[in-house]
């Protein structure tokens, strides 16, 4: 079979998927971009015409602290579920068979409830009559007056806790395939226990890491939910915006304008990222 | 020469299974060392247990009169060869070498010095700037060396260390690992399952069986005078015969009676006595194989067979012989034929004779 055949029925195998990315992401995607170009109407919906005036708008100073919010708690968000998941990954990959399909399940249980459920469930817990509250109160680890519930602390724990599992899964896929032999070799050059993990571990997986922190941050800078429901009034993040703008404002080009940024910007350093693990790889050959 | 290495009654089980059951073994400074033994004897447990990987149960290990048997791999003067090598993937040839160093925080200069200096040893000076999946086989081995010789260790361990590599590059190997060997002068210790390998890589040779040591000498003695047909069947090719003691004479030649093969002439290190039953031990290429009888006389052991299977190897040649009871295995050497111009054929009638000194008895408590 000639090379050009078979690079034909590739494509051919790829088609399904392409068409949907096509239909599903990349024509939505574009029809948001364009949006943030038409005039607002007063029924919520596009009006006639083009214009350059939300742009304008949506370079608002105000946006700046939300825009910085959205970006610390991501990245805190990110930088906390990799500390926690990489331990996790590498007794995963080192348990046995079983305990390592126990633990597979456990990560994935909270995926079977709801998530609005899940983060009510917080709520109820660090509400100041809730079980968790009063614990530390009785405890005398906070004191008596303190609320757990309504601030950035807040949004930062129950972020950290729906994404975790996005972080412990890629990690554990690539610590499956690590070669913990290389660890004996790290001790036997040396090496104590925690110099091993940290020399020879972390870098074997870093395409893992790559994976579990863009998977992390991307889905951190689209969340509303969680500031909304958990948050106070000023832990707006960038979601909450583009959410307020569609269902109170029902100004679609605004929310459109917005959400076209934050695509922009988290498709750029995604692309710079398989960018540089391409020629990472290539440099490796 | 003095113990360096000090084994000291070792055991280790995993589960129900005794992997290396009180093993003691005393390794000279500088000497070459080899665990034999096939899959499974306790060779690398206890090659783990020098490294510190593996805690031993019982005993002790010693390396230049320190007892290290507590201490984790990273403390001891020791240090490995893996088996499949083991490098660091995200490193380059270069900085798998310093890497022992940099754990131990060398000066700059020193790391620079140590890794040129090994580059050169292992003759990789030009690919240090590689990642070793960059690498063939044999360079990879070298690196894995260099790795671990860069760090002056005491003792080397070596895992099998040609087991990866294909015949050709195995046999330039063994040579460049005796060139190294030679040129660090450290104590090698290596463990392998290959009988040849063994033999032309050390001073000694502990044969290891069931978790225990069946025999250490050197590759001579143990392949002339095997104390157990264990050992004698895996080092080497072996003719078993099983027979009673006739006659004892002096200088440790026994007579012995071989049922279907008559009395045989043959050499016994140890005492042994009239009627004992035991089991001698012929070498295939130390029969010599005739169309007609050989001359006759005390001192040589004669008896007749036919050809049932040949195989030829280039250098040598093997036939299998059907006598009595008894399949021998014999080899010679071209030039070694004496009965004729031609080879006897299959189904040719022979006669083999060896020497009572090439006969050897190797197991002196009765066989059942």
């Amino acid at each position: 079979m000639s090379a050009e055949s078979c690079s034909g029925r590739q494509w051919l195998v790829t088609l399904p998927s392409l068409t949907w990315l096509a239909v599903f992401f990349v024509i939505p995607a574009m029809l948001v971009i364009i949006t943030a170009f038409r005039p607002a109407d007063l029924q919520g919906g596009v009006g006639p015409g083009w214009t350059l005036a939300t742009l304008r708008e949506v370079q608002d100073p105000a946006y700046l602290p939300i825009l910085w919010r959205t970006c610390w708690l991501s990245g805190a968000t990110t930088v906390v579920c990799l500390a926690l998941a990489l331990p996790v990954a590498f007794q995963m990959a080192r348990a046995g068979q079983r305990v390592r399909q126990v633990l597979l399940l456990l990560v994935v249980i909270p995926f079977l409830s709801n998530f609005l459920i899940r983060i009510f469930a917080w709520k109820s817990l660090l509400h100041p009559e809730g079980p968790l509250t009063k614990l530390l109160i009785g405890l005398h680890l906070i004191p008596e007056n303190a609320v757990l519930l309504n601030h950035a602390g807040t949004v930062l724990l129950v972020l950290i806790y729906t994404q975790l599992p996005f972080a412990i899964l890629p990690l554990y896929a690539a610590a499956e395939k690590f070669d913990f032999g290389l660890l004996d070799a790290a001790r036997d050059l040396g090496a104590g226990p925690w110099r091993a993990f940290s020399k020879v571990f972390v870098p074997g997986v870093h395409r893992g890491i790559v994976s579990a922190a863009v998977m992390v941050f991307v889905c951190c800078l689209g969340q509303y939910v969680i500031p909304q429901m958990v948050g106070g009034t000023s832990d707006e993040m960038l979601g909450s915006k583009i959410a307020q703008r569609v269902f109170s404002d029902r100004n679609l080009p605004h929310a459109s304008a917005l959400a076209g940024g934050l695509m922009l910007a988290v498709l750029v350093p995604m692309v710079v990222i398989v960018l540089w693990q391409q020629f990472g790889r290539k440099e490796a050959e | 020469m003095e113990d360096f290495l000090i084994i000291d009654h070792v055991s280790k089980t995993f589960g129900a299974q005794r992997a290396v059951d009180d093993v003691s073994l005393t390794v000279a400074q500088g000497e070459s060392f080899s665990l034999l033994g096939p899959s499974g004897c306790g060779k690398t447990t206890l090659l783990r247990m020098i490294a510190g990987f593996e805690r031993p149960e019982r005993g002790r290990i010693l390396v230049g009169g320190r007892d290290i048997t507590a201490l984790p791999p990273e403390l001891r003067p020791v240090n490995t060869v893996f088996q499949n090598y083991a490098l660091f993937p995200h490193l380059s040839v270069w900085e798998n070498i310093a890497f022992g160093l940099r754990m131990s925080r060398r000066p700059r200069e020193e790391i620079r010095g140590g890794v040129e200096r090994m580059l050169e040893l292992v003759r990789l000076s030009a690919h240090a700037r590689k990642r070793p999946a960059q690498l063939s086989g044999g360079q990879r081995q070298r690196v894995a060396i260099a790795r671990a010789l860069v760090n002056r260790p005491q003792v080397l361990l070596l895992d099998e260390p040609l087991a990866a590599l294909d015949l050709k590059l195995r046999q330039h190997m063994l040579m460049e690992l005796n060139t190294i060997h030679e040129q660090i002068g450290t104590t090698f210790i290596y463990v392998t399952h290959d009988q040849g390998e063994a033999m032309s890589l050390s001073d000694r040779i502990a044969v290891m069986n069931a978790g225990r040591v069946e025999q250490v000498d050197s590759p001579e003695d143990l392949y002339e005078t095997p104390r157990s047909s264990f050992v004698a069947s895996f080092i080497g090719d072996a003719n078993f015969f099983t027979g009673v003691v006739v006659e004892v004479q002096d200088e440790g030649h026994v007579r012995v009676l071989v049922e279907g093969l008559g009395s045989q002439l043959v050499f016994s290190s140890g005492a042994v006595t009239v009627n004992q039953t035991l089991r001698l031990m012929v070498r295939p290429e130390k029969i010599s194989l005739t169309l007609t009888r050989p001359p006759s006389g005390e001192r040589v052991n004669a008896f007749r067979g036919v050809v049932e299977d040949i195989a030829y190897f280039g250098s040598h040649t093997r036939y299998r012989i059907c006598a009595g009871e008894h399949s021998i295995l014999a080899q010679l050497q071209r030039s070694r034929f004496s009965g004729g111009e031609v080879d006897p054929a299959r189904g040719a009638e022979v006669w083999m004779s060896f020497h009572p000194d090439e006969g050897r008895v190797v197991r002196l408590e009765a066989v059942s």
